[in-house]
């Protein structure tokens, strides 16, 4: 299993350098264009026009470099500015939004070099194992051709038939050589492309207030949301019950000389109206902080949650201690979501949550055996679990294949006061 | 007498519907959402209507729209307003026409059924009924009433709550004469001329609402 792995990686590696020497002509192609836009915008205005298509070019092939960086263990974030609204002097927006993006120039920059990384590195992780496959395939043109005519590795040329043979070890050990570099030599792309084609210590701090704003406006709408459903809970629900038990109350009083018999049926109809204004307060402030997560923390109320639930869910929790009290919440209606889409939608006949907490890090896992085929874009649901983690940093994703099973994974950050600005290692 | 009455809630509009018609009220019609209310109220003119500030579909504040609307094109259309809350700047709105045949009252207000009853009927013969809970919030920042005396301040108060002389002089342990004579005073103070006393009464409530 442990060398099909290696084995796997190694040939990926080899495939990618190929790619990679294959993408260096593009760059290079990408490079004349750009160039060429570049000295057209003073001249007619051309470049003006050019520019920004060049420009979405030369995105599409950094972007594709960001994602095979990524591949190789080495994240690098898209650093580019949002596209401005459309409208205005046709031309003119785009042609500015571009010019004034450092990472169009950085890009522009990373053309040529990373070209030569990748011819070079490419051409190292191919010709390596192919030189190693060459040794090992030789034997039988060798008893085929004769001996005499051509050497392998530490035999040149190779005189006899048994030397022939000796080409079989060695070239495994260079394919086997070969491939284990493969990767590395991948990594070592990777690390170049982050250099320049990374977000730079600015424009990661940019992308973090553009992210933070988006956050703090889902917030605060799904607060007010919230408040006003609250609102609306209370005036239509316990508020109006209470009335009506109130007016049947007075009712009753008038009628108790006059009708005493209707007046005791309105009687046990203000009790059972009193029973029901209870229940939809309890409802309500359940929703609100239940009051078992207030008592026991995450992991009771997780658990208490978990022995209300039609389908049997076990709970695996290694929590010690409380969390702050909004992560607490957050992390609490999270899972109570993701449970309950459980059992409204997987059809599933047993479901577990699984909570561990890193040091700075609390992760939450929810799956169930149910018929999977779960998506964020159709309900409300799991958007709503996206959000409310969103506001503490927090993750979520899904993993929900047709035929389950379903795996909702959920981080959140612990500690509150850590700023995480770091989308990936910055470059300045 | 003829009702319509305009509530969401199911549960407290045929409870209404029920408390009405045990005190011999003829419920005409009963309108469960805001665009069907104004309508209703033009079509069958009641005697009195009694209305839910917040309807369907927008749940805000449709109810008073069209309680103020329908007093536009019938005036003086006696309309008992019920609300779960109480703002003075509602009730303002409410007066505004300075006719009388208004009432804003808290829904809490109808588990009293004999006073409710008692409201309805003022509302209907063109009384002011304003909810006691109005009436404090405003007692407690009067400034401009400054030039009443305490005793006419509680009395006027009394007044906005649509009580009459006789019940006034009841709870302020006084003679009726002297109410009368208080709500003179209050009438001089305030400057509203003498005309008749239904509708010197509702201008002194909108001036007290004012102040």
């Amino acid at each position: 299993m442990e060398t099909r792995d290696w084995i796997r990686d190694g040939l990926r590696a080899v495939a990618d350098g190929a790619l990679a020497i294959v993408l260096a002509a593009a760059n290079l192609v990408l490079f004349v264009l750009f160039a060429a836009a570049l000295v057209t915008t003073p001249v007619l205005g051309l470049g003006a026009l050019l520019l920004p298509r060049v420009t979405r070019l030369v995105r599409v092939r950094a972007d594709a470099g960001r994602r095979a960086a990524g591949r190789w263990g080495v994240p690098v974030a898209t650093p580019y500015r949002p596209r401005p609204p459309s409208g205005g002097f046709p031309g003119w927006r785009p042609f500015r939004w571009v010019i004034t993006d450092p990472a169009t120039w950085r890009d522009f920059a990373w053309l040529l070099p990373g070209a030569a990384i990748g011819l070079v590195l490419g051409l190292g992780s191919l010709v390596i194992p192919l030189y190693g496959l060459q040794g090992i395939l030789l034997i039988p043109l060798w008893i085929w051709l004769g001996t005499g005519w051509y050497g392998y590795g530490l035999n040149w040329p190779i005189t006899s038939v048994s030397e022939g043979f000796l080409s079989l070890p060695q070239g495994a050990l260079i394919l086997a050589i070969g491939l284990a570099a493969a990767p590395h030599l991948r990594r070592v792309e990777a690390l170049f492309a982050q250099l320049l084609l990374g977000p730079t210590r600015n424009a990661e701090l940019r992308l973090r207030v553009t992210q933070l704003t988006v956050t703090r406006a889902d917030t605060v709408d799904a607060q007010a949301a919230e408040l006003r459903r609250i609102e609306r809970d209370l005036h239509d629900g316990a508020q109006a019950r209470l009335v009506s038990l109130g007016m049947t109350i007075g009712l009753a009083e008038e009628m108790v000389d006059r009708d005493p018999a209707t007046a005791r049926q309105l009687l046990a109809e203000a009790r059972e109206a009193s029973s029901t204004a209870l229940v939809e307060l309890r409802h309500l402030v359940r929703g609100i902080h239940p009051p078992v997560l207030a008592e026991r923390g995450l992991d009771g109320a997780v658990r208490a949650l978990a022995l209300n639930l039609r389908i049997p869910t076990s709970v695996d929790s290694d929590l010690s201690g409380r969390l702050d009290t909004p992560v607490e919440s957050a992390a609490y209606f999270a899972i109570a979501e993701a449970l309950s889409n459980v059992t409204v939608h997987s059809g599933a006949t047993f479901a577990y949550v699984s909570i561990k907490r890193t040091d700075d890090r609390l992760l939450m896992e929810v799956g169930d055996d149910g018929h999977g085929g779960a998506d964020p874009s159709r309900g409300t649901g799991l958007r709503g679990i996206e959000r409310r983690l969103a506001a503490f940093d927090g993750t979520m994703t899904l993993s929900s294949p047709p035929d389950g099973p379903t795996i909702v994974t959920m981080e959140l950050p612990c500690a509150l006061s850590s700023p995480r600005t770091t989308l990936s290692s910055g470059t300045d | 007498m003829r009702v319509v009455i305009a509530e969401d809630h199911a549960l407290l509009r045929d409870g209404l519907t029920r408390l009405l018609e045990a005190f011999d009220f003829e419920v005409v019609a009963t309108v469960d959402n805001g665009p069907m209310l104004l309508p209703t109220l033009l079509e069958w003119k009641p005697e009195v209507a009694v209305v839910d500030v917040r309807l369907p579909p927008t749940f805000t504040d449709e109810g008073l729209q069209a309680a103020i609307a329908a007093r536009t094109e019938v005036p003086g259309m006696p309309i008992l307003v019920l609300s779960q809350h109480v703002e003075p700047l509602y009730a303002r709105e409410l007066l505004g026409d300075r006719v009388g045949g208004v009432g804003y009252l808290l829904k809490d207000r109808v588990s009293n059924v004999a006073q409710f009853v008692d409201a309805v009927h003022q509302v209907a013969a063109g009384g002011t009924v304003m909810d006691p809970e109005v009436v404090a919030r405003l007692l407690d920042r009067s400034r401009p009433l400054d030039v009443l005396t305490a005793r006419e301040r509680e009395v006027l108060g009394e007044m906005a709550a649509g009580r009459s002389n006789a019940a006034i002089a009841g709870k302020l342990f006084v003679t009726e004469k002297a109410v009368s004579k208080h709500i003179n005073n209050i009438f001089t103070k305030l400057g509203l001329p003498p005309s008749d006393d239904d509708n010197r009464r509702v201008l002194a409530v909108l001036a007290y609402l004012n102040a």
